[in-house]
């Protein structure tokens, strides 16, 4: 099978180039990344981050074909060949595949990614009903991937301003949780013409989602709460 | 060449579940702390555990911790310590509870309490029935604490150094470990972190294994640093084979599908479980449902082409219940077996998972080695999670209780580094040779010019392991298994890597890493032929029984001479009475 | 000054708001006028003259014109901040694109009451 993987080592290359991958793979190889895994075996310069292996640990996000996603799940069978692979887009490139993501946590951090509840503690659980938990779905199974955020022109032009839709969609997983107390001050947090506004609903991040969020919606729920409190 | 030091109170190794809980606590304890990891925290390898954490809150149904207790002696087949055991089923409650505090989003019972669902092994009233004690956010329970965990340091203020490799232990002539050498992946920077207390939290090494359910980084890091540094590995022959990895994937199918009302079929469409455990069917705990299967495979009765696996069939739960409790498992099955499981039965086969045994430490977390039989502590040392054997699976786990395990025993270690420290005003000085190996292995890399290839070698290893030292043990595979697995070890010395540069150089990680997985390999292969008997997953065909009198002990493997040493099981519990050993069955 | 990343100017939803309000005015203006073309006698200066002479179909395509100038004030401005990162260049821009609507809009005034 055919691949263009994109090749950067700062301690060797002047610029980053694409080098050409033709190999023979095992029946067992069924996924993009066991590919990956497999050129490695003859090329051990190719770096990338991998871990899991069953999308759940979001190491291995990268463009694939031109669209962010997930090695480990994306199925040999579906990718066009030569498959054209390069690191996530709108982040500082380290070497090959693996790319900086302090950008990424940074903004991700900003928004206080922790339950805030100032009540005393309860002798057993906090109760919370079905419904009310129900809420938090399609939002705390976000696994941090990046795939959406480097997938989004409003990110790629301010990594350093804009939240990004990772971030917004966990700032939504707290104000939605019936537990967390502090939704003015997340709220207040936001109130800000980049953090928060400058999501346009271009949609790339549901498009991009492995995980099948969508952090669009979660957005517009916060703006919905932001008009609320005001009007 | 010098290398840069940094002083810290505490530095933790691994940001999985277990260190995170630990680094948790000394955060919050005003310590300085420095937390290690290979990979960004909630890339661990805690965030693929699926089913549950176990606890008896009793939320749905009667339970308490002396029944908890029981099953988990029982699963261990009472080769657990008692008094470990009684510790961590005692905590769990208030484990489970702090966990709710802090965020975790546990599914919830309609009056809004954590929901709980049946697990293997996990029984009501001594063995009598299935109860409802695996705690459960859907079926991505691990992937929930281990988020939840990372935020609550996030709160704390906890000090990361992410992608950051440990290499060795520094460890002095009076046997006190004083920190680590540790590697900045991204820039090839090896530094010296020192610390009055180290603390191991690297998880396991199930990438010994072909087949596994465990990441790529579950390379046991800790077990070789140990190792290394002269440290016994304890229980090494016990690996816990998961009976539902998807076959041919190895990706995890959690036992919550069975404990969700799923269960497993042979090629002829027959419950064959009923046969090896009539009371609790497929919930019986997992050495004895890999066995079914095995042997239900082994007899010709698995499906398939070729009848190499068995079917978990589930579609009769209804597409609400899976998409509501399961859907990571509905998405696993259509992207790794190709099947809609609410249509059709997943392919799954016994892959290993667990292991149970590790790094030798006590209900506090302390390591500690064998004086003449007797446990001594190692001052500087503790080890909590996976890597570490406290022992309170013994034998065989029961699941959800790893999940448990790391939370008590990485506060517990913490809350012990706590009391440990409080008096230590000034930190030990290094020992001069403190960077030797690690710069020595690190030299030797770079300087190969030709040698081993990492792939290769750690292929070897690997079907070293799956072929002579599965869920079934025969005397001569053994034999010949410990033979291939030190020519394996020698090959590993003579390891070499094209790439030498210093920027991200995961070829270099990769053989570093094999440097780990070979000592896990050679402890393995070595523990599992010198016990001559069946107990919990280790299954001889030439000691098919549990011998009681004889082997009611723990292993202890050294490196040095690959020496072998024994330890009584802690048949005592703290307060309670002891559970005698009986035959085991479900 | 040191070059750090500042946030937290505390407005934005007001901003957002407007342009989905004056969005929603633009919409039901260019539809009613639709409607009023097609349903009017055939089309020439006239006509068109006559369309504009009530006082309510003057302040309904004032607001119009306004909610479109606001619009596009907010619009401009986020590419701008978008593409534009030196201060005083954006500032000037600011600046430009300000003078020209409220000039735009005086006209507009002119042109309505003109008639």
């Amino acid at each position: 099978m055919r691949f263009s993987i994109y090749r950067y080592n700062p301690d060797i290359d002047a610029e980053p180039r694409m080098q050409d991958y033709d190999i023979a793979l095992e029946p067992t190889d069924r996924m993009l990344l066991d590919a990956l895994v497999r050129i490695k075996e003859h090329d051990d310069t190719l770096s990338l981050r991998r871990s899991c292996r069953e999308g759940v640990c979001g190491s291995d996000a990268m463009n694939i074909n031109g669209r962010n996603g997930l090695a480990c799940i994306t199925k040999l069978a579906d990718v066009k060949e030569p498959v054209v692979i390069r690191p996530l887009p709108g982040l500082p490139v380290i070497r090959d595949l693996i790319v900086d993501m302090s950008q990424f946590f940074k903004q991700y951090h900003s928004i206080k990614p922790y339950l805030q509840n100032d009540t005393p503690e309860p002798e057993k659980e906090r109760l919370q009903s079905p419904a009310d938990r129900e809420e938090l779905n399609g939002l705390y199974e976000c696994i941090l991937c990046a795939c959406c955020s480097t997938a989004c022109p409003s990110f790629w032009w301010n990594p350093d301003k804009f939240v990004g839709p990772a971030g917004l969609l966990q700032a939504y997983r707290f104000i939605a949780d019936t537990r967390d107390e502090a939704t003015n001050e997340r709220l207040d947090n936001l109130e800000d013409p980049y953090r928060l506004f400058r999501c346009h609903s271009i949609m790339n991040c549901v498009d991009v989602c492995p995980k099948g969020l969508n952090p669009t919606r979660a957005i517009g729920k916060i703006k919905e709460m932001m008009v609320k409190r005001t009007v | 060449m010098s290398i840069a030091k940094r002083q810290f109170d505490a530095v933790v190794v691994g940001a999985g579940g277990s260190g995170l809980r630990a680094a948790l606590q000394l955060s919050e304890s005003n310590l300085k702390v420095a937390v290690l990891s290979k990979v960004f925290p909630t890339r661990s390898h805690t965030v693929a555990a699926q089913g549950g954490v176990a606890a008896s809150l009793g939320n749905d149904g009667e339970d308490n911790w002396h029944w908890h207790m029981f099953d988990t002696v029982k699963g261990s087949d009472y080769l657990g310590d008692q008094d470990a055991i009684e510790f961590m089923c005692r905590k769990a409650n208030e484990a489970v509870y702090e966990l709710e505090h802090f965020g975790m989003p546990f599914d919830r019972t309609p009056d809004g309490r954590i929901y709980q669902r049946p697990f293997g092994g996990q029984t009501r009233n001594y063995g009598e029935g299935p109860v409802k004690r695996s705690c459960a956010a859907a079926d991505r329970t691990g992937h929930a604490m281990l988020h939840t965990l990372y935020q609550r340091n996030v709160r704390a203020h906890t000090q990361f150094f992410v992608e950051w490799m440990a290499l060795d232990l520094i460890r002095d002539q009076s046997g006190d470990v004083l920190g680590v050498v540790a590697m900045e992946m991204e820039t090839g920077e090896v530094m010296i972190l020192q610390a009055k207390a180290t603390l191991l939290a690297t998880g396991g090494a199930g990438r010994i294994y072909s087949a596994s359910t465990n990441a790529f980084i579950n390379t046991g890091d800790g077990l070789g640093m140990a190792a290394r540094a002269g440290i016994p590995l304890e229980d090494m022959e016990f690996w816990q084979f998961h009976p539902t990895g998807v076959a041919g994937a190895g990706v995890l199918i959690t036992e919550g599908v069975r404990g969700e009302g799923g269960f497993l079929l042979n090629k002829n469409g027959e419950r064959f479980m009923e046969r090896y455990a009539p009371t609790v069917k497929d919930l019986a705990s997992r050495d004895v449902v890999s066995r079914a299967m095995a042997t239900e495979i082994k007899e010709g009765r698995g499906a398939g082409k070729d009848g190499e696996y068995i079917l978990l069939k589930l579609d009769h739960l209804g597409a609400d219940v899976i998409d509501k409790r399961l859907p990571g498992i509905r998405e696993i099955a259509m992207k790794f077996a190709n099947v809609d499981c609410t249509k059709d039965p997943i392919p799954v086969v016994p892959t290993c998972h667990y292991q149970m045994g590790g790094v030798p430490t006590n209900i506090h977390g302390q390591v500690y080695t064998l004086d003449n039989g007797a446990e001594k502590v190692v001052r500087g040392l503790y080890a909590a999670g996976e890597c570490s054997c406290v022992s309170v699976h013994g034998a065989n786990r029961l699941g959800t209780n790893s999940l448990l395990d790391l939370l008590v025993f990485g506060k517990s270690a913490a809350e012990q580094v706590v009391r440990d420290i409080a008096g230590d005003k000034a930190h030990k000085d290094l020992p001069k040779d403190a960077t030797d190996r690690p710069l020595g292995r690190l030299a030797r890399l770079d300087g190969a010019t030709s040698g081993e290839s990492v792939a290769e070698v750690g292929a070897e290893m690997r079907r070293t392991m799956q072929l002579h030292c599965g869920v079934f043990r025969f005397p001569d595979s053994l034999a010949e298994g410990v033979r291939k697995m030190l020519a394996v070890a020698e090959r590993v010395k003579r390891t070499f890597t094209k790439d030498k540069s210093k920027v991200f150089n995961t070829a270099r990680i990769e053989a570093l890493e094999l440097d780990n997985l070979v000592e896990t390999a050679v402890s393995s292969m070595i523990s599992a032929t010198a016990r001559q008997e069946s107990r919990g997953a280790h299954d001889r065909s030439d000691f098919p029984n549990r011998d009681d009198v004889n082997w009611m002990k723990h292993t202890f493997w050294s490196k040095d001479g690959n020496r072998l040493e024994y330890k009584a099981v802690k048949l005592k519990p703290l307060t309670v009475e002891t559970f005698q050993p009986k035959a085991r069955v479900y | 000054m040191v070059n750090r990343t500042i946030v937290g100017a505390h407005y934005g939803l007001r901003d957002w708001l407007y342009q989905r309000i004056t969005a929603v005015i633009m919409v039901v203006y260019v539809a009613g006028f639709f409607v009023l073309l097609c349903n009017g006698p055939k089309l020439d200066f006239a006509t068109w003259r006559m369309m504009f002479t009530p006082q309510w179909m003057k302040y309904a395509t004032l607001l119009f014109l306004f909610s479109l100038y606001l619009h596009a004030w907010i619009g401009v401005r986020d590419i701008v901040m978008d593409y534009v990162k030196h201060a005083g260049v954006r500032l000037a821009l600011y600046a430009v694109f300000v003078i020209a609507l409220l000039l735009y809009a005086a006209w507009s005034v002119r042109i309505l009451w003109g008639i």
